[in-house]
């Protein structure tokens, strides 16, 4: 996959150098948020409710326990908006819409599309790659929020259902309030909007590469998704060293 | 783009010394090949020969590995000289946009080039449709139509260029014997109408001989025989021979 990283990056500067023809391709990009959307909205609400639910099940009991109780509340806040929801959701939309990406670029090259459309003096770049990549950079911060608030909720019925727990909905989200800050959020979307561009560009590129017939798309698609899931992991741990601070 | 030759009428191709590789294999040897502005020009050679791979080279899809490729005597390697001109290739499948319906086809190279205001866009995609003949399918998708309406649709799609040359690879594969004619008929009309120079890659003899001026006969990558299809009919060359005569016959007992 690292043979790859030059040509990946060669893409991502075309791509932003294009940047100021988003306008131009604005009903491309539409077509695409609304794709991501109508793709992902409810497997982002189930998945985040119960992300929100597990932590809190694990978490909860240790921490009340020990007299903890009062903490609950802020450790699944962290956990969720700076880690869980942006590494998950990246994963998701790693594999429900970079392999749409890879598989529908593929099909064009594979098909001469592609070619069609450089005879025609239409780069792909242009044509193709920048309203994806701006579409998936937009949609997938906004999808994190929300993933972000619907796990805290699924957290906060956890707490309060499970007897082990017992955490009333105030409490919880005092301490949520107490302890997390816009800071900590924003940062957890700063993470997924670059885990959005690798995605997009992964996806974009081994749909641009793809050679050899349907079996040619079958290889790009996997190793989109294992390449998006791969570098997504690799740059949340360098992500986070950094913002730390 | 496409400022520096708005003049109609067919721009004049040659192709000098062509070589190209894939790795081991040698697909195209020492391709010396010249086509006349506004002239119909037809390559003939068995599958694999490296037809398609030569026309790809014409429109900048493949980077040759020696030669050179001139039009109108300027190389096409240089800046701005492919875009230039005004090319277009309809491909063997006919490379449609399977997203977009078939209008939206058809105007993509004015829409995307923001060159006609969109009513106009759709009268000149009406109008070039009519001209092949698909009259009233801009709202159908491309997979909605049979091989013979697709390729249609992509010379539709070429003829809104405008093109100075135009390209066809395998025009009449696929296609019934009826619509064969009718996209013969098709390249021909076109040629005598903007005066095009038409290069067509095709392994159908009656097509060839149909509406050639001049044919080429490629093998294995190297040009065999070049001349008026009386010339080449007549070639005394054993490949050529071999190819032309090439026939079914039935084993009898
Ligand atoms: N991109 C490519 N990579 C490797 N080999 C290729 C490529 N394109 C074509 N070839 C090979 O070049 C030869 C000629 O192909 P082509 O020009 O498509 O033949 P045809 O005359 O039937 O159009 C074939 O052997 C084909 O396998
Ligand atoms: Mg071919």
């Amino acid at each position: 996959m690292f043979q790859n990283i030059g040509e990946m990056v060669v893409l991502f500067w075309r791509t932003l150098m294009a940047l100021p023809l988003t306008w131009r391709q604005r009903g491309k990009v539409f077509d695409q948020l609304f794709e991501i959307g109508n793709a992902s909205l409810l497997m982002v609400c189930i998945l985040s409710f119960f992300i929100g639910g597990v932590i809190a099940l694990q978490t909860g009991p240790v921490l009340v326990e020990r007299g903890l109780a009062s903490a609950v509340g802020g450790v699944v806040g962290i956990a969720i908006c700076k880690e869980l929801s942006p590494v998950l959701m990246a994963v998701l939309i790693a594999g429900r819409i970079g392999s749409a990406m890879a598989a529908e670029i593929g099909s064009m090259r594979v098909y001469q599309e592609i070619d069609a459309l450089r005879t025609m003096n239409i780069s792909p770049i242009h044509y193709l790659v920048l309203p994806r990549l701006v579409a998936i950079a937009t949609a997938l911060p906004m999808l994190v929020i929300f993933s972000i608030l619907v796990a805290w909720l699924g957290g906060a019925l956890v707490c309060l259902s499970n007897d082990r727990i017992a955490i009333s909905f105030a409490s919880y989200f005092m301490n949520l309030n107490d302890v997390v800050a816009i800071k900590d959020v924003a940062n957890g979307v700063f993470k997924s909007f670059v885990f959005a561009l690798i995605i997009g560009v992964v996806s974009c590129q081994q749909g641009l590469i793809t050679r050899g017939g349907p079996r040619g798309i079958g290889r790009s698609v996997t190793k989109a998704v294992v390449n998006s899931i791969v570098l997504i992991v690799i740059l949340d741990y360098i992500l986070t060293r950094v913002l730390l601070r | 783009m496409n400022t520096a030759s708005r003049t109609n009428g067919g721009v004049g191709l040659k192709v000098k010394g062509l070589c190209k590789s894939f790795a081991s294999l040698e697909v195209l040897r020492d391709i010396n090949l010249e086509v006349k502005p506004g002239e119909i020009f037809v390559l003939m050679g068995p599958s694999g020969s490296g037809k398609s791979v030569l026309l790809r080279h014409l429109v900048g899809l493949e980077v040759p590995d020696a030669g050179e490729i001139l039009l109108d005597g300027q190389a096409i390697q240089g800046e701005g000289v492919l875009s230039g001109y005004r090319l277009a290739m309809v491909f063997q499948s006919g490379g449609l946009l399977n997203s977009l319906s078939v209008g939206e086809n058809i105007g993509l190279y004015l829409s995307e080039h923001r060159l006609k205001s969109p009513e106009e866009i759709e009268r000149i995609v009406a109008e070039k449709l009519d001209v092949v003949g698909l009259r009233g399918t801009e709202n159908k998708m491309p997979s909605e139509l049979s091989g013979g309406m697709r390729k249609r649709a992509a010379i539709a799609r070429a003829l809104v260029i405008e093109p100075q040359l135009i390209l066809y690879d395998e025009p009449t594969s696929e296609l019934d014997p009826l619509s064969s004619v009718v996209v013969a008929e098709e390249i021909v009309r076109l040629n005598d109408r903007i005066g095009v120079t038409s290069l067509v890659v095709s392994h159908d003899r009656q097509l060839a001989f149909g509406i050639a001026d001049r044919i080429a006969v490629i093998h294995e990558g190297q040009i065999v025989t070049v001349g008026a299809a009386k010339e080449v009919e007549q070639s005394t060359d054993p490949l050529v021979k071999e190819f032309l005569s090439a026939g079914y016959k039935r084993a009898t007992t």
